[in-house]
This record gives structure tokens, C-alpha cells and sequence, in this order.
């Protein structure tokens, strides 16, 4: 427990000592809040589905998640170049424990994350339904953060340098936020589509979360939560394999 | 202590190590000398389990490390040709996920972690985050980490890099100490044929991944007729400058300093 708890406490250490990420990770979601929530809410008002500000904030929650925790497993390549990871790896610990130390510290910064752009949202205008469902989505987000740090410390794992982050960045990151219905509602999609929705983990995320905090939901919040559980536990245990495999 | 049979590391059609063998005995100095690119850092990399050898067995203190790594890591420690440290940490808490990595008890790990931050002097600097170190004082606190749970072997892989000569000289001092006092076990690559010839109980050099030559310095210039370790050295790698191209870490690093404005 020791292994696991001080690389948590690493990541924790890093991320509250870097104010300037701290703050410039804020700035997309509040951008995507302010321009999206205000420039499209007459649009969706007008279209009779209600305040997109109310709609589109549980997808920004989960927008800043996902990136904050992918990254945070994408760190490994960091990790990698300036060499703290070897220090890891030649260490006499079960590199399991020093995977699950690494995704938890990187799951908690995304849920931290998380929550400083729920209080932005709330400053914004954003009213959940019940102030008693905050730690339900929590939860969510704790599921987030895990599904995507675990799959980032795989992509981490396989990777061999930054080269590929860019790649990663056009055909998986992005996909995977703007698939997941973080922006738009999934009723009424073409099919296409829809099926593209529904093998992306996030939209299960993001529908959880809208099902606490607005009290409706796509798929509803048991099915969001067991498909989560399934796939943070596969992502884990990818992220562990991968994990097992480096070499320097 | 170390036994090396037959290995040998291939990566693709280029073979980084060529069936080496060698034994280095409890408590000496070894020094593993070549070129640049000859196969020292990648045969440290197979004694430290950060790489699987294609073929050939490596012994650590009667362990094999391919079937039985943590155990075997338990008795080595390492430093290593570059940095890794986390330099948003402190050097106190690089030196405590060190100790709790390598299961030191708490209060021997805080008693060690002064008593080594004294010696390499670095005490009074403990709090600093270490990427507001100098090079010197990276690594002296790198070397000082590698002492911590004081191994039963300590990998150098070209420790006195960037160090000035009064660092030099005290890292080469301690390492002897505890050669003497605690039998560990060294061994070393360095491109300061001086350092090697001061230190080292033995020698072997290497070139393009083979083994060329092992013995006592004294044997080494005898045989080559040679007045100097260096001399020896050049006489059998010959005095052609080796071209390394610039692998991924190097490249990954340019790719760093210009997404960071060149501050890293």
C-alpha cells in the first residue's frame, strides 16, 4: 500500500504545485461553457429541448475528466523522457502497484479537475436538481477519470515518444469527446452515429452524470453505471499489461 | 556476484550486446569501458531488468533476474547515465519515494536520507524543488539516492558525468568507502579512463557489443604495451570517433525543449 499510496501522493504533489496548469486547464472548459452554453442556448431553447447551459455543463464536466485523466496517463511518456520512470521500474515493487499508484493519483487531479469546473458551472448559471445528488456524480467522475487514465496509461505504455501524441490527440481524444454526446443529444441521431455513441465509453459517463444532476438521461444512470464499472475494470487491467511490457 | 554468459541484445538487425560474457566478484569494482554506442548502457540496462536479453543468462548475487526480478532488484541500486529524478519534487521527497520503493523502514529512511544529503551536501537545500538544482547537484543527489538502501550492488552508469572535479573526487571517495567498509559490490562505465584506473579493481572494454579485452588496468597496459589506461583503452578500440545517431530519448528531448520554449 505504501508504493501505491506515494506515487498517488506524487501526482497529488505535482498537479497542486503547478498553478499555471492548474488554471490553464480551466480555460477550454470555460470557454466551451461560455461560448457553447450562451451562443447555442436560444438555438436549443427555440428547438423546445430547454436551458442548454443546464444541458451541456455535465459535458463539460466530463470533457475536462477525460482530458485531465487521459493526460495524466499519457504523463508515462514524460515519465519516460525524463527518466523518472526508470526509477520506477528498476524498483523491487510489483509494477501493478505502481500502475494503480499512478492511474489513482492521475484519477484523482481529473476528478479535482472536475469539480473546479463544477464550481465554474455553478457560478454560470448551472443548477443541478438536487444539491444531495453532488457525491452520486462524483462518483461519475471518479469512473471517468479511471476508464480514461487507465486506457491513457496503456496508449502511454505503447508508446515510445511524444511523436505520437499528436496522433493520439485527432484520433482518439477528440473522437472520443465529441462521440459522446458531451455537446448534443443522442435521441433522434442517424444511425451511424448513433452506434458510434454507443461504443464510447464517455457517452455512459456523461449520461450518469446528467441522470444525478438533471434527473434525465439517455440510457439511465444503472446502465451508465454498470457499463463504466466493466469498462474501468477492462481498461485497468489493459493499462496493467501494457504497464507489464515496457521496456527502456 | 554478477555472472554474465553469452548474452547478447538485438534490436531489429542491429546487435547492441554480442555474446558477452563475464564475472565480477563480491565486493570489486568493475569497470565496463567503451566508445560511445558500444554496448555498455545497454548491457547495464540487461543487469537492471530494464531490458530482456535476446539470449544468454545474467546471475545477480545467485539470482536469476528474468525469473526472479524483484528479488534481484532488492540487491542492486543505480545511476544512471541520465537523469530520473522528478524535478517538481524536492530532493528530500526523491529520496523518500526511494526508500519507500525499495522498502527501507521509515525511520532508518529518514536517518539515511540526512545522513546522505549531508555528505553529498545537499542538506540545506532539501525543501528545493530539484529542477532549481544545478547538473551538479542533480546528480549528486541521483548518486546519494543510489546509496539509500544500501545495495548489496551499485550499478554507475557514467556517474561523474557533469560533475565538477571536487564532486568527482568525493562520489569516487564514498564509492570506495563503502566497497571497503560494506563490500558492496561496483560496477561502473565512465569515459574518464583516469577515474577508471584509480578506482577499479578490474576492467573490461568493450567494443561494437563484443568483449575485447578483461583484466586488472596494470594487465591491460601490459598487454598493450602502453603506458596509460587511456592508451590501452584506444589501442584496442582503435582511435576512429564513433557516430551514434540520435535515438528516440534524443529526439523526444528536442521535441520537449521546443514545446517549452527551450526552458527544459
Amino acid at each position: 500500500m505504501s508504493v501505491i499510496y506515494i506515487l498517488w501522493l506524487r501526482e497529488m504533489k505535482r498537479y497542486f504545485r503547478s498553478r499555471v496548469q492548474m488554471v490553464a486547464s480551466l480555460g477550454q472548459p470555460i470557454l466551451y461553457l461560455v461560448v457553447l452554453g450562451f451562443g447555442l442556448g436560444p438555438v436549443f431553447q427555440r428547438a423546445g429541448n430547454g436551458n442548454y447551459l443546464e444541458f451541456v455543463a455535465p459535458g463539460v464536466i466530463g470533457m475536462t475528466v477525460l482530458f485531465s485523466s487521459i493526460f495524466s496517463g499519457l504523463g508515462l511518456l514524460w515519465d519516460r523522457q525524463f527518466g523518472f520512470l526508470k526509477e520506477t521500474l528498476v524498483a523491487p515493487v510489483p509494477r501493478l502497484q505502481i500502475m494503480i499508484g499512478r492511474t489513482l493519483g492521475g484519477a484523482t487531479v481529473a476528478v479535482v479537475q472536475g469539480l473546479l469546473v463544477t464550481i465554474v458551472c455553478v457560478i454560470a448559471g448551472f443548477r443541478p436538481v438536487h444539491l444531495a445528488t453532488l457525491p452520486l456524480a462524483l462518483g461519475f467522475m471518479l469512473l471517468i477519470a479511471t476508464v480514461f487514465a487507465g486506457l491513457g496509461v496503456a496508449v502511454g505504455s505503447s508508446l515510445q515518444d511524444m511523436q505520437g501524441f499528436q496522433l493520439i490527440m485527432n484520433f482518439m481524444v477528440m473522437p472520443l469527446f465529441f462521440l459522446s454526446g458531451a455537446l448534443f443529444p443522442l435521441d433522434g441521431l442517424p444511425k451511424a452515429l448513433a452506434a458510434a455513441t454507443m461504443v464510447d465509453p464517455l457517452s455512459y459517463g456523461i449520461d450518469g452524470m446528467r441522470a444525478i444532476l438533471l434527473g434525465h438521461a439517455h440510457y439511465g444512470a444503472m446502465i451508465d453505471l454498470e457499463v463504466m464499472v466493466v469498462i474501468a475494470a477492462a481498461f485497468i487491467m489493459l493499462g496493467a499489461y501494457r504497464f507489464s511490457k515496457i521496456e527502456i | 556476484m554478477i555472472r554474465v554468459q553469452n548474452l547478447v541484445k538485438t534490436f531489429g538487425t542491429f546487435t547492441a550486446v554480442d555474446d558477452v560474457s563475464f564475472e565480477v566478484a563480491e565486493g570489486e569494482i568493475f569497470a565496463f569501458l567503451g566508445p560511445n554506442g558500444a554496448g555498455k548502457t545497454t548491457t547495464i540496462k540487461m543487469l537492471t531488468t530494464l531490458l530482456n536479453p535476446t539470449r544468454g543468462s545474467i546471475e545477480l548475487d545467485g539470482l536469476n533476474p528474468a525469473t526472479n526480478k524483484n528479488e534481484a532488484r532488492r540487491r542492486f541500486g543505480i545511476v544512471f547515465q541520465d537523469p530520473s529524478l522528478d524535478g517538481d519534487l524536492t530532493a528530500w521527497e526523491n529520496m523518500e519515494i526511494h526508500g519507500v520503493l525499495y522498502h527501507v523502514p521509515h525511520k532508518v529512511r529518514h536517518q539515511r536520507i540526512e545522513t546522505l544529503l549531508k555528505q553529498f551536501e545537499l542538506w540545506d537545500r532539501r525543501k528545493d524543488q530539484v529542477k532549481k538544482f544545478s547538473g551538479g547537484m542533480k546528480r549528486r543527489l541521483e548518486i546519494a539516492r543510489g546509496f539509500l538502501h544500501t545495495p548489496k550492488i551499485l550499478f554507475l552508469d557514467e556517474p561523474t558525468l557533469g560533475l565538477d572535479p571536487q564532486s568527482r573526487n568525493q562520489l569516487w571517495n564514498h564509492v570506495k568507502k563503502v566497497n571497503e567498509t560494506e563490500q558492496t559490490t561496483v560496477f561502473l562505465t565512465t569515459h574518464y579512463m583516469d577515474e577508471a584506473d584509480r578506482v577499479a579493481h578490474r576492467v573490461g572494454v568493450i567494443d561494437h557489443g563484443k568483449l575485447v579485452a578483461v583484466g586488472t588496468p596494470a594487465e591491460l597496459k601490459e598487454n598493450t604495451r602502453t603506458e596509460s589506461l587511456e592508451e590501452a583503452f584506444l589501442a584496442l578500440t582503435g582511435s576512429s570517433i564513433r557516430d551514434e545517431s540520435a535515438g528516440s530519448a534524443d529526439q523526444m528531448r528536442q521535441f520537449a525543449k521546443m514545446w517549452s520554449g527551450g526552458k527544459r
